[in-house]
């Protein structure tokens, strides 16, 4: 597998949130915000390749039997120093996301991408699978956000949670139109569903369309043969 | 207000008003995962309440042996592991003394260990600073607050098998979707009572 495909399919193909349904509590708990959740993405991208690298590394020396409890202890690990680095650099964002940052050691995707490839491929594969997943997640999260957001307040806005940039706000739909709902709980399940019904549905469309050709294919086939057949 | 009486409040506070799925969203993925038949779904909902009551039990002592040495910043790796070796262990004496659960319960088991209710729980009672019974009352409050919404989910999910649904939304979206009509439900329950301190 190429490079460029290894880092792509975690984005794409084998997106961990979208197509594998994994690490689906932050996905639902972060999600109120766009900066929160790209705050949420990053950190976890970050814990992610720290801990692939790691594991990778260690590959040799971690013997079958050990093999979960060793990479949760790297995982928390990882965790926490995240952790302090988030308190001490970025307190707003250490509040907002608060005991999910704690969380990303239970997190699915991250035990599973150590099980499934870090511990059977080298340090570089490692890496660029880590950061191909990250990216995914953050992506897969960012899109959620920004539904709910957008529906929720009726805008969009940046500067609250990464004080080091200029506050600002971008008003779409006029005050008092909001649906307040998606900023609820209610309407992270809503919004996650239909984003997952999208997904199926073009999926389906797309194995009908395969479906089609490859009648089309056999039909023509055998319409060739039995013009060979009519003219021996 | 007695003790007794606000312990048990604390408890259908963390139950029924700030619902560790539909409000807190710890422990979606079995939540999704394993409801699809009502009797599996029960028996992950009662070994997640007894593993949540026994963690909350031992992690809070052990903050306070954490504090002893400073190195309170270690609270995640000392529950993670704790709660790993919890489960193995709750697996072992069930297998010994009840060969019946074990058989049921059986596959639920290794997976509490990645439950983010577990850790999740535990990790908020100590970051919210709670007294040792609060502490308690809120495991139990959200474990069995898990029981209550996965068995009551899995029924929903058992009838919706039945039913016409749109072939996009099949499995998890109208999964989803129910959860969040439940979620809108739970939203009702709110201000019921709130801030017990025991």
């Amino acid at each position: 597998m190429t490079t460029k495909k290894n880092f792509l399919k975690g984005i794409i193909e084998e997106n961990p949130l979208l197509v594998s349904i994994l690490g689906t509590c932050p996905a639902l708990a972060t999600t109120k915000t766009i900066e929160a959740a790209i705050g949420m993405g990053l950190l976890f991208t970050i814990v992610l390749i720290c801990s692939s690298v790691l594991v990778s590394l260690l590959r040799k020396l971690i013997s079958e039997e050990i093999r979960t409890p060793a990479y949760i202890l790297i995982i928390a690990t990882f965790v926490t120093i995240v952790k302090m680095l988030t308190n001490a650099f970025i307190p707003d964002l250490y509040s907002t996301l608060g005991v999910f940052i704690s969380l990303i050691v239970v997190n699915c995707i991250v035990l599973g991408r150590a099980e499934a490839y870090a511990s059977k491929h080298g340090v570089f594969d490692s890496l660029i699978d880590a950061l191909g997943m990250g990216l995914g997640y953050t992506l897969a999260i960012v899109g959620i956000a920004f539904f709910r957001e957008l529906l929720g307040t009726g805008g969009l806005s940046i500067g609250k949670i990464f004080t080091f940039i200029p506050e600002a706000k971008l008003q779409i739909i006029p005050k008092g139109y909001e649906i307040s709902v998606f900023q609820n709980p209610a309407g992270a399940f809503i919004v996650f569903a239909i984003i997952l019904a999208v997904i199926t549905f073009i999926k389906n469309r797309k194995e009908e369309y395969k479906k089609a050709q490859d009648k089309l294919k056999k039909a023509q086939a055998k319409a060739a043969l039995s013009k060979e057949g009519e003219a021996k | 207000m007695s003790t007794f009486v606000a312990f048990i409040l604390a408890i259908a506070s963390s139950m029924l008003i700030d619902n560790v799925v539909l409000s807190r969203f710890y422990g979606i993925c079995p939540f999704l995962g394993v409801s699809k038949k009502v009797k599996s779904s029960l028996g992950m909902g009662l070994a997640v309440v007894f593993v949540i009551t026994i963690a909350t039990l031992i992690c809070w002592p052990l903050y306070r042996l954490l504090e002893l040495a400073h190195i309170e910043f270690m609270d995640t790796v000392a529950y993670i592991l704790v709660i790993a070796s919890l489960v193995q262990l709750v697996g072992l004496f069930i297998k010994k003394f009840s060969p019946s659960l074990y058989k049921s319960l059986g596959i639920y088991l290794p997976l509490i260990t990645t439950n983010c209710a577990v850790l999740g729980v535990v990790q908020s009672n100590t970051d919210q600073g709670l007294s040792f019974l609060n502490s308690l009352a809120n495991g139990l409050g959200t474990s069995i607050g898990f029981l209550l919404v996965i068995v009551i989910f899995s029924c929903i999910r058992v009838r919706l098998e039945s039913a016409n649904v749109p072939k996009a939304f099949k499995g998890l979206p109208i999964a989803l979707i129910i959860a969040a009509i439940m979620a809108i439900a739970f939203m009702g329950l709110q201000g019921l009572f709130t801030g017990i301190k025991l």
